[in-house]
């Protein structure tokens, strides 16, 4: 991680001006919403996967992948990851950008919308930011199984909002022949695999970052809190807990980094690494940082007894963000499930040399 | 952010590729020369004095030592790739080791000249084993409690105690050594131990074997009778030891033998498992996989960054307690994720079952979270960086 280029430095001041989680969660109006989300866009970064080109900031992979580790530091209070994903999958296909907050679909697994005489039928369930985002750039399938890229107007959907809050603002959102703004195949580079695990990677990006800061106020908050006379800090039980969780969050910094630097090495047409070393770290990657997320929220929450299970302190933004970006672009399950399979079917003898390729 | 954790993407150069094949086509030719049953060697794991030596005449010992002692200063990566294949094979490389791990790099920086011309190209031609000698009946998490008294004499010192689960003492040619001598101070109960080299064919010592619960008998009681160890012998500073480590410690922490001690479990239980497993086992060998790759992604970090000069002390000690953890859950996941599937039939001519694979690990895994310092302190240490004591 370049901690110290430009992009990442201008993108910590902007989401430490105007995303401190505390401010967030004590406004009783959204008034601040515009107010970084013109701030990120005026810096570049909403765009900052896509070419000069074509209209973008042309930064590199491995910055975006910063930027949205430190988004996740601020439980990503604006839609930058789903804008950066659907600029970027529109500008591969093509398709010229709109302006303004975009989100992405599907993201969620056994949802898939179907493409017919150019118009989109189907759902996209937990779409993130669906009030906020005029448009959503989407993965579509035609019926060959050809895959798509599609700009459609949120004004083609019916959405429905999710009774229970996971973080990102999500509705699940119908659509019954609607009529996208632009519609594209997809480049062969960049298909419903690459959309897909690119998604992935994104998000590992985010919860490796969400827990950071779930250690960080668990940290300070266990030496803040005084019982049975001192801070509960001092007690072994929780300075044990609070190591695991420090295991936790370094597992999910260590899939965060390693696979963001695969996919974009990969991205850049780095012949050294292989189709399989490219799935073995995307899929190692969104499964161990899911199984961060739970261990790590759950520790978290002890640690914070009951004020972290309050609206009124920060805590809550992290957890349920965290818990909602498990489901994104494949959870845990599904992605073990695929590579328990590849693993297998390359046989035991196959795994040692797999492991051990870079 | 306060918390400063780090894992930078480390990669092993592609350079290392070409040493790997070696160590791999190395570990072929012992297996063909029968020196080395693959299908077996979880369990002898051993110790083969005539193995290290061919190891050594590779220049696989000693390989990042400097090169006036007859190491090669090669980089520790390089050295990694060897531990790691090494690892994985369950090769018997008991008799070299430790020496290879941690004592010859504790001679390196705190033993007089004479000591390390003598005793270092000993290690790198494969003919010098060590223990160490650290824990004793009263005192195995709290080293401090070290009670085995060196006593100043002409000369040197005059060693009178116990050392205990000091494995392979009574094959070893040198044990390292935690003496006390002198009492601890009011300000400070690290005070006063002092590190020795002590070469154990010196008189005064007797080892007791102690067989263990997986019928291994490498630990030893190791008791001192007026031995005499030359004041040379002496490593560092005299009643300073508690301030030598700990550079060393980050690699011994964090190293591929922290969580590949059971993966022969893993790999056995793939052959039962087969190349078409049901969703179910399918999903729980991803998830295994998917922690194996992290956890080696993680301690190839931690070298790499070494490496650079880096210091990832926090990030070492992490390592160390996830990847014990996770080695000692792995037979009882196995257990779990084949319970559906015959484990009885040999895995191979000449080869045991999985039954019997796991049956082992099961009862060696009790000691991977004791070993070498307690899941319990090396949490603390976490919490110490993370500055809660």
């Amino acid at each position: 991680m370049s901690d110290d280029s430009i992009v990442v430095e201008t993108t910590r001041r902007i989401f430490a001006d105007l995303a401190d989680p505390q401010t967030l969660t004590s406004a009783t109006d959204d008034a601040w919403k515009a107010g970084l989300w013109s701030a990120l866009e005026a810096a570049g970064l909403t765009l900052a996967w896509v070419p000069e080109a074509a209209g973008g900031a042309g930064a590199e992979m491995a910055d975006g992948f910063d930027v949205l580790r430190i988004s996740g530091q601020y439980a990503a209070p604006a839609p930058i990851a789903e804008t950066l994903l659907a600029a970027l999958t529109l500008a591969r296909a093509g398709i010229a950008l709109p302006d303004g907050v975009m989100t992405v679909g599907p993201i969620r697994d056994g949802d898939v919308l179907r493409l017919a005489d150019g118009k989109i039928t189907g759902r996209a369930r937990a779409v993130p930011f669906a009030a906020e985002a005029a448009h959503m750039a989407a993965m579509v399938e035609d019926a060959a199984g050809v895959a798509h890229v599609a700009l459609i107007p949120l004004g083609e959907a019916a959405a429905t909002a999710r009774d229970a809050d996971l973080g990102a603002a999500r509705a699940d959102l119908h659509f019954d022949g609607a009529v996208p703004a632009a519609l594209a195949p997809a480049p062969a580079d960049f298909g419903a695999e690459d959309f897909r695990r690119l998604g992935a990677v994104i998000r590992v990006q985010q919860m490796a970052g969400a827990l950071e800061t779930a250690l960080d106020l668990c940290t300070r908050y266990v030496q803040e809190r005084v019982a049975f006379g001192k801070p509960i800090g001092k007690f072994q039980a929780v300075q044990q807990n609070l190591a695991r969780l420090a295991g936790e969050v370094a597992a999910a910094l260590t899939a965060a980094s390693s696979s963001a630097d695969t996919l974009a090495r990969w991205t850049e047409g780095d012949a050294d690494i292989t189709p399989e070393d490219l799935f073995l770290e995307c899929a190692a990657a969104k499964i161990r940082a899911g199984e961060a997320a739970n261990e790590g929220a759950a520790i978290a929450h002890q640690a914070h007894g009951a004020i972290g299970f309050t609206n009124e302190y920060v805590l809550q933004r992290f957890t349920r963000t965290l818990f909602g970006w498990r489901d994104d672009f494949g959870g845990e399950a599904r992605w073990a499930l695929n590579l328990g399979n590849a693993m297998a079917a390359r046989g035991a003898d196959a795994l040692w040399p797999a492991l051990t390729r870079r | 952010m306060q918390t400063a954790i780090r894992f930078d993407p480390e990669r092993l150069p592609a350079r290392t590729r070409a040493l790997r094949e070696e160590v791999r086509e190395f570990l072929r030719e012992e297996a063909a020369a029968g020196t080395f049953d693959p299908a077996r060697a979880y369990k002898a794991r051993g110790f083969d004095r005539g193995f290290s030596q061919r190891v050594a005449a590779r220049g696989w010992i000693g390989l990042t030592w400097p090169k006036k002692y007859g190491g090669q200063e090669r980089s520790f990566l390089d050295r990694y790739v060897v531990s790691e294949e090494f690892t994985a094979a369950c090769a018997p490389v008991g008799c070299h080791f430790v020496a290879d791990r941690q004592s010859g790099p504790v001679i390196i920086r705190y033993a007089r000249e004479e000591v390390k011309q003598e005793v270092l190209p000993k290690i790198i031609a494969g003919d010098a084993c060590f223990c160490i000698g650290m824990s004793e009946p009263g005192s195995g998490s709290d080293l401090f409690a070290a009670a085995t008294k060196a006593e100043r004499v002409e000369g040197g010192f005059r060693v009178n105690g116990t050392k205990i689960w000091t494995s392979n003492a009574h094959r070893a040619d040198y044990m390292i050594a935690l003496f006390r001598t002198s009492a601890p101070t009011r300000e400070n109960r690290r005070h006063g131990l002092t590190q020795f080299l002590v070469d154990m064919k010196t008189p005064g010592i007797k080892c007791s074997p102690i067989r263990n619960m997986a019928g291994g008998s490498e630990f030893n009681e190791v008791h001192f009778t007026d031995m005499f160890v030359p004041e040379t012998m002496v490593l560092g500073e005299v009643d300073d030891a508690w301030k030598q480590a700990t550079a060393e410690l980050a690699y011994e922490r964090s190293g591929p033998e922290r969580f590949l001690d059971t993966f022969f479990v893993l790999t056995a239980m793939m052959k039962v498992l087969g190349e078409r497993p049901d969703p179910r086992t399918a999903e729980s060998l991803g998830r295994l996989v998917a922690q194996l790759h992290t956890m080696r992604r993680m301690s190839v970090s931690v070298a790499g960054m070494l490496e650079q000069g880096k210091e990832p002390v926090l990030e070492a000690s992490i390592v160390k307690d996830l990847g014990t953890v996770w080695e000692q859950a792995l037979p009882g996941r196995a257990r779990d994720i084949a319970a559906f599937h015959d484990g009885s039939a040999p895995l191979g001519a000449n080869a045991p079952s999985f039954e019997e694979v796991l049956d082992y690990a099961t009862l060696v895994a009790p000691k991977l979270t004791i070993q070498g310092g307690t899941t319990e302190i090396l949490r603390g240490i976490i919490a110490r960086g993370l500055g809660l004591r």
